[in-house]
Parts: C-alpha cells; sequence; structure tokens
C-alpha cells in the first residue's frame, strides 16, 4: 500500500467498494513496516495476529459507508496503554508490562474499528526530543537516516513520513507530537489541554499533556481529532466543552483572519533558514488575505525553564508508582525493600529520565519549593496572560514549530541544556494549554520546515482553517522522503 | 519546677462512603484480600483519580459540625512517600486548603467545661494494609486503599491526659451523630496520633514534643500522654533534654518505649494535586449539606430535657450513642412514653447488651417493638412482672409484643364482671382472713390479693383486683 | 546557586535512586548546569502573582458516590513479580516506616 498516495476519504472509498479488504490493507501495512523500519525503527512492538484476526472480522462485516475511520490501520504511540497489547513507554521498568485496560483514546478508536498494528517508539516516558532515550531503539528520521527523528513522539512521526502507516497517536508534554512532525514533514496537533482524555496515557506531566494526531494531511489530521475528543468521566481534567466536526470549516477561505507572529519566535536563536521558510509561509497567509503583525510574548522566553521545573516537579511523582511491586521491573538479588525500590528504579530508568526526577524531586523538596516549584507556576501564570493579550486582538499565532531542522544523531543527547532549548517554542503553548499545530512549511537541506500555528483554547477550528488553506496553496506535503517510498 | 503539659491530636475517622475517594471501587470490610480493588486504587500507569462528592460532603459535615469555617476554593496536593501499602507512592490529600478550618468542640472535665480548638479537618485517602511476616516478606491486601478519611488535628488546647481523653470521646460523639462514620477505634475506622510535650509553667515556648502514631484505644492515649508527660518533666528534672521522636505506647507495662529519633521533617514534597481541578463551594452547597446533617448530641439532650421531660443525666446517657440516641426518639416517635421509654433503654435494655455483649441495632429490638411494649404497660393489658417476660422475648426474638401476649395468654385479667365471681370465691373459702381485717389486721388483704392472683396465675390486674376487693369487703 | 554532590546524593534518597560515584559526578555537573538556567527565572517579578497549576476549564468535577466493582484479582495479579494467596508480596523493611 503506497500511502504517500492516499488519505483517509481514498482509503475509505476503496474498502467499502471492496476494491480492497481490510485484510489485505493490513496486511500491506505490515508489509510496509517489514520493508522500511529496518531503516526507520519507528514501532517497538506489532499487533500482527490481532490485527488481522481483526481484519478479517471488519471483511466478514463489512466497512460502514459512514465511518471513515472504520479498517483502517494505524499505530499508536507506547506510552498509551492498550489492552492485551505489550505498553512499556520505551522504558525498560516497564518491558514486559501486559495492560489490563484500554486508554480512553483506544477504546474510542476501538469502537470507530481502526486496527491498531503496533506501538511506536519514543523517548522514555516520552522525555526527549530526539526518541533516543529509547531504551529499547534508535528510531531514524524518514527524510536521512543520519538524522533524529525528534521526540518523544519520534516513532509515530517516523512511521507517517516513511508511509508505514497513514496516521498515528502521538502525546505532547512540550512539543512532543509538534516537534518531530516538524522534523518529518507531516501535520502533528497538540489539542487544547482538556480535548482528549488522558486515561491511559501513561503520565509524563499531568498538567500539559495531551494526546494529539500525526497525520500527512491537515484534513486527516481533523478527521483523527474528532474521533478521540470529548469528555471522559475517567479523567477529571478532560473538557465538556463543545466540539465542532474540525473538518466543517476546510474550505480554504482565510480572508480577514488575524493571525501575529511573536518577534520572540524569530529571534535570533532561530536558524536562518527556519526564519527564511516561515517568513515565506507568512507572505502565503498574507496573499490567502490574512493580516499578520508582529507581536510580543514577552515572558515565553522563561518557558523552558518553567516547563523544566514544573514537568519535572510533576513527574518526579507520577514515576514514583514505578516501585517494582505491582507491575514492571523488579531487581533480582534484593534482600529488603530498599533495595526492591532503589535496585529497581536505577536499574529501570535511563539517564534522562533519571535527570528528571532528580529535577523534580529536588524542585519540591521542602527547601527549595517557592523558590522553584511556586516560582515557575508564578511564571507560567505570566505566560498564559502573554497569549490571552494576544488572543484579543488576533485568531492565531504562527511561527516555527522548532528553532532548527532535524539535528544529527547523537549531537545533543549528552548536553542537556542545549537538548531542552529545542523545544522553546513549543513549550509555552503546553504551558498556556492551546492548541498547537505543526506542518510542512518548506526544505533545507533536504529536511523538512515546520511551521507552529497556534490557537486560542477550544478554536482548534481555526488552527484547522488556517493549516488547509495553507496546505492547499501549497506542494510542501506532496513532497516524499526518497527512502523506500516509490512502490 | 512545675510543669504544664500541651497535647496535640491528629486523629483519622474513616468514612462509611459507598465508594472510594478517587476511584468508584466500593469501600467494604471484611472482603478477601485485593477483591474489592482497581486499576486507580493500584496505581496503573495511565490511570487518573476522580473525586467522590460523597466523600467531600461527608468531610463538609464533619467540618460543620465541629463549627469550622469552609474552605471555599479547595484543591487536592499529592504527599509523597513510598510504602508498599501506598501504590501511587503519593497519597491525595489537602494541605493547603483543608475542608475546614478554626473549629472547636466542648469538653466537660471534672465538672469543669473547655472549649478545645480545632486547627484543621482535611479529606484524604487512606492506605493498603501491609502485613509483615516471619518470613521476611511483607503481604499487601489494597483493599483499604481509597478509603476515604478526614484527618482533625486540634489546637495546643489540651493540658492533660484526662482532657485528651475526653476530647476523643466527644470527638467520636459529635462524628458518629453526623453518620458519616462508624467511627469504631477496635475496627481501626478511628486512629490518633498524639503529640506530646512539657514547658516550665509560665514559658512562652512549647517543648518539644514527642509523637505516638496510630492509638486504636481512647485508654492508650490517656495512659500513654499520661506516661510521657511524667516522663519528660523527670528527664528534664534530671537536667536532660527531650528530643525529637516517635515512641510506642506499651500495654503491658503502661509505658512509652522510643522506636526512633527524627532526623529534621520528613519531606513529602507536597504539591497541588495537577488530576483534579479545583472546586469551589458555594455557599448553597455548604446550606445544602448543613440541612443534611442528623441532630447533634447537645441539641438533642437540650429537647429531652426541656420538651420531653427526662432528667438531666438520664438525657446524658441517652445521647451517648447515636444508635441509642435515634433508637430512643424512634420508640417515643412510635407512640411510647419518653420517661417509660428512657427508663427501658437505660434500665433493662442496657442490662441485656451489657450481659450478651451486643451493641443495640446486634439485638432484635426494634423501637416499634418497644413501644408497643411500653403502651401494653400503660392500657393495663399486661402487669409490670409480665412485662420483663414480654421484653425477654421481644428483644431475643423480635416477637411483636401484642401477637405474643395475646397468643401466650399473658393479657392482664381487668374485667370486673371476670374478677368479682373469683374475688367472692376467695373471700367465701377465707372467713378468717374477713375477720383479721375487720379486726384491723392490714396484711390480710395482701394474703387475699396473693389468693386471687395465684388463682389467675398471676394475670389479674393488681390495682383492680384490690379495688374489687375493698369492696367486696366492705360489703361484708 | 550551585548543588552539591551530597545535596544530590540526598535527593536521590527521596526519589529511591542510587548513583555509582561516577554517575554521581556526572549528574552533579549536569543538575548543575540545569539548576543555572532554571534560575533565570528569579529576575521575573511574581509578587502577588497566583500560581497556575491546571490549565483545564474542568472545575468541581466529582462523581456521585456510587460503587462499581473492583478488577478481578487475577487480572490485577498478572503483572505482579510476586505474590501469594492474593496478596502482592514484598520483601519486607528493616527500618519500619512512619506511614505503617
Amino acid at each position: 500500500m503506497n500511502y504517500f498516495k492516499h488519505d483517509f476519504a481514498s482509503l475509505h472509498e476503496l474498502l467499502v467498494n471492496k476494491e480492497l479488504s481490510v485484510t489485505d490493507l493490513t496486511q500491506q501495512t505490515f508489509d510496509n513496516i517489514e520493508k522500511r523500519d529496518q531503516k526507520i525503527g519507528a514501532f517497538l512492538n506489532l499487533n500482527k495476529e490481532a490485527a488481522l484476526e481483526q481484519a478479517a472480522q471488519l471483511d466478514q462485516e463489512g466497512v460502514a459507508a459512514d465511518n471513515l475511520l472504520s479498517g483502517i490501520p494505524l499505530g499508536i504511540k507506547d506510552n498509551i496503554v492498550t489492552k492485551n497489547l505489550k505498553t512499556t513507554a520505551a522504558s525498560k521498568i516497564l518491558e514486559n508490562f501486559d495492560p489490563i485496560y484500554d486508554a480512553t483514546v483506544v477504546e474510542k478508536l476501538n469502537a470507530l474499528q481502526t486496527i491498531t498494528v503496533g506501538k511506536t517508539n519514543m523517548d522514555e516516558f516520552a522525555m526527549g526530543g530526539s526518541t533516543e532515550s529509547s531504551a529499547f531503539k534508535l528510531t531514524k528520521n524518514a527524510w536521512d537516516q543520519t538524522k533524529v527523528p525528534g521526540g518523544s513522539s519520534g516513532g509515530s512521526a517516523a512511521a507517517v513520513a516513511s508511509g508505514e502507516v497513514i496516521a498515528a497517536l502521538g502525546s505532547d508534554t512540550g512539543g512532543s507530537i509538534r516537534q518531530p512532525a516538524a522534523y518529518n514533514g507531516i501535520v502533528g496537533v497538540k489539542p487544547t489541554y482538556g480535548r482528549v482524555s488522558r486515561y491511559g496515557l501513561i503520565a509524563f506531566a499531568s498538567s500539559l499533556d495531551q494526546i494529539g494526531p500525526l497525520t500527512r494531511t491537515v484534513r486527516d489530521n481533523a478527521i483523527l481529532l474528532n474521533a478521540i475528543s470529548g469528555l471522559d468521566p475517567r479523567d477529571s481534567t478532560s473538557s465538556s466543552h463543545a466540539i465542532p466536526d474540525f473538518t466543517a470549516k476546510l474550505d480554504g477561505n482565510i480572508k480577514g483572519m488575524k493571525i501575529a507572529v511573536p518577534k520572540e519566535y524569530m529571534g535570533e536563536g532561530v536558524a536562518s533558514e527556519v526564519r527564511e521558510g516561515i517568513k515565506n509561509a507568512i507572505a502565503v497567509f498574507e496573499k490567502l488575505g490574512a493580516t499578520v503583525d508582529e507581536v510580543s510574548l514577552p515572558h515565553s522566553k522563561y518557558g523552558v525553564p518553567v516547563y523544566y521545573i514544573i514537568a519535572s516537579s510533576e513527574a518526579s511523582s507520577n514515576l514514583q508508582r514505578f516501585d517494582g511491586i505491582r507491575y514492571g521491573h523488579r531487581a533480582a538479588d534484593v534482600k529488603n525493600l530498599e533495595d526492591v525500590y532503589v535496585k529497581s528504579r536505577s536499574e529501570g530508568f535511563g539517564d534522562e529520565v533519571k535527570r528528571r526526577i532528580m529535577l523534580g524531586t529536588f524542585s519540591l523538596s521542602a527547601g527549595t519549593y517557592d523558590a522553584f516549584f511556586k516560582k515557575a507556576a508564578q511564571v507560567r501564570t505570566l505566560i498564559c496572560r502573554d497569549f490571552a493579550n494576544v488572543f484579543n486582538d488576533y485568531d492565531l499565532v504562527l511561527g516555527p514549530t522548532s528553532p532548527t531542522t532535524a539535528f544529527g544523531i547523537g549531537e545533543d543527547i549528552n548536553d542537556p541544556v542545549t537538548m531542552y532549548m529545542n523545544d522553546i517554542l513549543t513549550i509555552p503553548v503546553n504551558l498556556a494549554g492551546l492548541p498547537g499545530m505543526s506542518l510542512p512549511a518548506g526544505f533545507a537541506n533536504g529536511l523538512p520546515i515546520g511551521m507552529q500555528l497556534i490557537a486560542n483554547r477550544f478554536d482548534e477550528e481555526t488552527m484547522y482553517r488556517a493549516g488547509y488553506a495553507f496546505e492547499q496553496a501549497t506542494d510542501f506535503h506532496k513532497e516524499v522522503p526518497t527512502f523506500g517510498g516509490q512502490d | 519546677m512545675n510543669f504544664e503539659t500541651t497535647i496535640g491530636l491528629e486523629v483519622h475517622i474513616e468514612m462509611k462512603t459507598k465508594s472510594k475517594a478517587f476511584s468508584p471501587a466500593p469501600v467494604k470490610y471484611g472482603v478477601e484480600q485485593n477483591t474489592n480493588t482497581n486499576v486507580v486504587d493500584w496505581g496503573f500507569p495511565g490511570v487518573l483519580p476522580t473525586v467522590n462528592k460523597g466523600a467531600l460532603e461527608y468531610g463538609m459535615r464533619a467540618a460543620l459540625a465541629l463549627n469550622c469555617e469552609i474552605t471555599k476554593d479547595i484543591h487536592f496536593d499529592r504527599k509523597n512517600y513510598f510504602y508498599p501499602d501506598n501504590p501511587k507512592a503519593y497519597q491525595i490529600t489537602q494541605s493547603e486548603t483543608p475542608i475546614g478550618r478554626n473549629g472547636w468542640l466542648e469538653i466537660e472535665v471534672d465538672g469543669k467545661k473547655k472549649k478545645i480548638g480545632i486547627e484543621e479537618m482535611h479529606v484524604e485517602e487512606d492506605a493498603g494494609k501491609n502485613t509483615h511476616s516471619p518470613d521476611g516478606y511483607s503481604y499487601v491486601d489494597l483493599n483499604r486503599q481509597g478509603t476515604p478519611l478526614i484527618e482533625i488535628v486540634s489546637k495546643p488546647d489540651i493540658t492533660s491526659a484526662d482532657e485528651a481523653y475526653a476530647y476523643l470521646v466527644r470527638l467520636r460523639q459529635i462524628i458518629q451523630f453526623t453518620g458519616i462514620s462508624d467511627v469504631k477505634m477496635e475496627e481501626g475506622s478511628m486512629r490518633a496520633d498524639v503529640n506530646v510535650s512539657v514547658r516550665p509553667i509560665g514559658s512562652d515556648k512549647f517543648g518539644t514534643k514527642t509523637e505516638m502514631k496510630n492509638l486504636n484505644s481512647f485508654e492508650h492515649v490517656r495512659k500513654g500522654a499520661h506516661y510521657e508527660a511524667k516522663r519528660q518533666q523527670r528527664v528534664l528534672l534530671s537536667g536532660g533534654k527531650i528530643q525529637q521522636e516517635t515512641r510506642r505506647f506499651d500495654e503491658p507495662t503502661g509505658e512509652t518505649i522510643l522506636m526512633r529519633v527524627k532526623e529534621g521533617a520528613s519531606d513529602y514534597r507536597y504539591f497541588p494535586e495537577p488530576d483534579i481541578p479545583p472546586i469551589h463551594i458555594s455557599d448553597d452547597w455548604i446550606e445544602e449539606v448543613r440541612a443534611s446533617i442528623p441532630e447533634m448530641p447537645d441539641k438533642r439532650r437540650e429537647k429531652y430535657v426541656s420538651s420531653w421531660g427526662i432528667p438531666e443525666y438520664d438525657a446524658g446517657v441517652l445521647t451517648q450513642t447515636k444508635e441509642m440516641s435515634d433508637f430512643f426518639e424512634a420508640t417515643v416517635a412510635e407512640g411510647a412514653d419518653a420517661k417509660l421509654a428512657a427508663n427501658w433503654l437505660m434500665g433493662e435494655v442496657n442490662a441485656y447488651m451489657n450481659a450478651n455483649k451486643l451493641e443495640l441495632l446486634e439485638t432484635k429490638l426494634t423501637p416499634e417493638n418497644l413501644a408497643g411494649m411500653i403502651k401494653l404497660i400503660e392500657d393495663g393489658t399486661i402487669s409490670s412482672k409480665i412485662a420483663k417476660k414480654v421484653f425477654q422475648e421481644i428483644i431475643s426474638n423480635g416477637s411483636e409484643p401484642k401477637a405474643w401476649v395475646e397468643a401466650k395468654g399473658l393479657v392482664q385479667l381487668s374485667d370486673p364482671a371476670v374478677l368479682e365471681p373469683l374475688i367472692e370465691t376467695v373471700l367465701n373459702n377465707n372467713e378468717k382472713s374477713i375477720e383479721d381485717f375487720k379486726n384491723g389486721k392490714g396484711r390480710a388483704i395482701g394474703f387475699l390479693v396473693g389468693q386471687i392472683m395465684k388463682e389467675t396465675h398471676g394475670k389479674a390486674n393488681p390495682k383492680i383486683v384490690n379495688k374489687l376487693l375493698m369492696d367486696s369487703l366492705k360489703k361484708r | 546557586m550551585a548543588i552539591s554532590a551530597s545535596e544530590v546524593e540526598h535527593v536521590a534518597g527521596l526519589a529511591k535512586l542510587a548513583f555509582t560515584d561516577e554517575e554521581l559526578q556526572k549528574f552533579t555537573g549536569q543538575m548543575d548546569e540545569i539548576i543555572g538556567m532554571v534560575q533565570q527565572l528569579s529576575e521575573v517579578d511574581t509578587d502577588g502573582i497566583p500560581v497556575t497549576t491546571h490549565v483545564t476549564d474542568a472545575t468541581g468535577v466529582m462523581r456521585e458516590d456510587v460503587a462499581v466493582s473492583g478488577t478481578p484479582r487475577e487480572e490485577l495479579m498478572r503483572n505482579v513479580p510476586q505474590h501469594q494467596d492474593g496478596y502482592i508480596k514484598v520483601p519486607a523493611i528493616i527500618d519500619e516506616s512512619e506511614e505503617a
């Protein structure tokens, strides 16, 4: 199956008209993965048997004409819990974890009869921006296998970009959907905080995490977000806000839309080729009839430290449950309870996870709480207010997704602070709970440049509308990586 | 040097909600290990807490009953520590915004009344149970994990072991009347941590305190606090210093024993629980909860004395437990005379409970049946002698008194038409006694009544018999 | 503010992590760098600024007090490294915890 030539609608047509069976589609998807994943390394674990069984069942029942997603094979990031399908969050501490329940998003997709083909690689517990902190394997950028796919949803992004699957779910705590989408030249959306249930998402930072779709087109992205959105009584932070049909306003018309470009997003720290790409994108928006103004988000430069304190603090607490007692890795050769804790955790967690646990534990400690956690939570308020001010006057904020295009494997892994700065443009969106999208806006040296669109809370519609208009006016999304995409 | 003692009490009470504080698993006792738990209680990866409104409302009830100010904007916090019975390695509690603050309750020691302040009161979740075995392993049962608790922290107003005891008795009574908990120390649904310090009288600084944790008997609290205050005084008088430490009350010796010295405060790394959005408590909601609180013991006592004519002491006894007070009120509501009902409950009923080691609600007695029996006495259907038989029956077998009395033929004979011929026969057979009576020997009456009772197998109504007998004697 | 190796060790103790001497040196250096980065926040005036700890629009989310039967024990036990007679089994503590 050549996913580069399809979207949900065209696949659906093939399935409904019985020009293609779900079984064939599923089998071909596994074929894609088998051929390409040796180079890409996007999947940690495949669900072959169950997926083909489910496909056969669907072929018997027939694909419903009114359900675009019925019979569509999807990849799921490995921090989203899938019943009876090993879920590890790319951590040794969960190496053999066999979940006994489904995440809410998985329940929703199952109800829509999508087919889970496997679990995608990621940074361990979603901590990282390169997928290099996975305990199990490296994932390569679809456009250049010497480059990282970004992260933490690097497996999901690379799987979609390399045409292994048509779409995948990821999670985004500080840019973990948008940045790998940018590095792989696809569309990735982090929805408004509360839009999608977090129940069954292995928590990294509870007040920042959101699940979202990675796809090759804006429309497919909107379709998949339609499928997973909604209030969940099991997630008290999920929102009862009305859910529009995110595809309803994809008409290419953005005349009069008011777009703000924060000057902090186009500064020195952003690589010139990325800035150039975004400037060209701005010109496209202007041509489409939008007005584009420069604004300021004065506190966005504090986003990285605020994020690292808050995310690490929450993570240090969230990851305490991995104690070797009820599930997960328990160290061999333990003499007492302290051994169970310390040895299991020290063996089970990788360095990046340990660093964050340490920073978080430190930030919450009695002597440092006020100067660290509380201070960060106050500056977070200022970051939220910055955005609120801009959205008083504008429909959308636009900028690059990441300061650079994909960097080389091994380049940043031992320099945490440099690595953390890669997230500077995505982090403020999570801190403020806003929806954000990354979509392809050009290429530099053969690597995709990602443009970020940020909308006001619960206004994904405007974001999709603008993204769609841009996509229709440009050809970047039609580019395919030279690797393995010619069948 | 003379010392004064300061005692602080932190009391944990398990609330009897249907479901757990942050998961919908059932709250149930005495079931097989790990059968009332779900993935949330186990802290599986990806699960999230959901707040039980009932648990929060029970917490509000307790706060209102303890005269606390309700905190209008609350959130939950995480208290982080590792332990096998604490699956998430954090407890969801309220550290920054306890549901209640600045409350008080009143105790009476040696006839003196005193208000004891309540610093704060919060809602949190209980942990599971960890059983240590001699085989070198601990065995974890998570059934109790997530059971809603309230923790009530006293102000440093308690100055003696007797006051501490009175505080606990009073606290248990109030909480029991709110209906949110069974407050049974022996079942662990009420547990107390006790802090004790002493200081020279006149000193404006509290002394260093020691702590005893998880005491589950009021008597242990009293004895432990008493011993600990004396011990600290001895240490200070001999020139020693009190160190901050955790001690254990040793029941056989009545002493407290050092467990471990505390090195600085524990670092629980409290922070706001990100998985639970803040909750606003409106005035309307507070009033709604206030209206749902059953009448408190003081109010009931006042009502018993002023409206129902019950002596002060008796009213106090009847309001010691909600069970008793509810039973008493229900019996009165069934139409029984309040004083008679009170006498039966405090006398025969109590005696029966003690003799059989039963709680009131464990007996077969119902307010309907007690009231029914009292009415039978009042209207003369049964004698007080027969009543004792009837009482044994209704409390041990739950029989309906009227039906049982009729079936057993125990109805008192009060009909003159039946009694008069009997009296005539007895008089005819006892000419000597009539003579004695006429000669002024009063006890002849007693003998004659006895004869009549004998003839009727004790069922004759003594009052009526007396009257009819006198009439007949006068005629002779 | 610089962080010392002994402070890092103390934090590791709270987090139930252990480091070799070599790791401890590396982590101390990295923690120090991160803390340095984080300390730019001290230049922000946050007097009177409230904290933001939640960004959802949901507030006052509660569930009615209705019990739902638990997860079957066999399923819960499926991932438990060591269990016996329906109990989770762990090596005993040596130091009796305060939270017993």
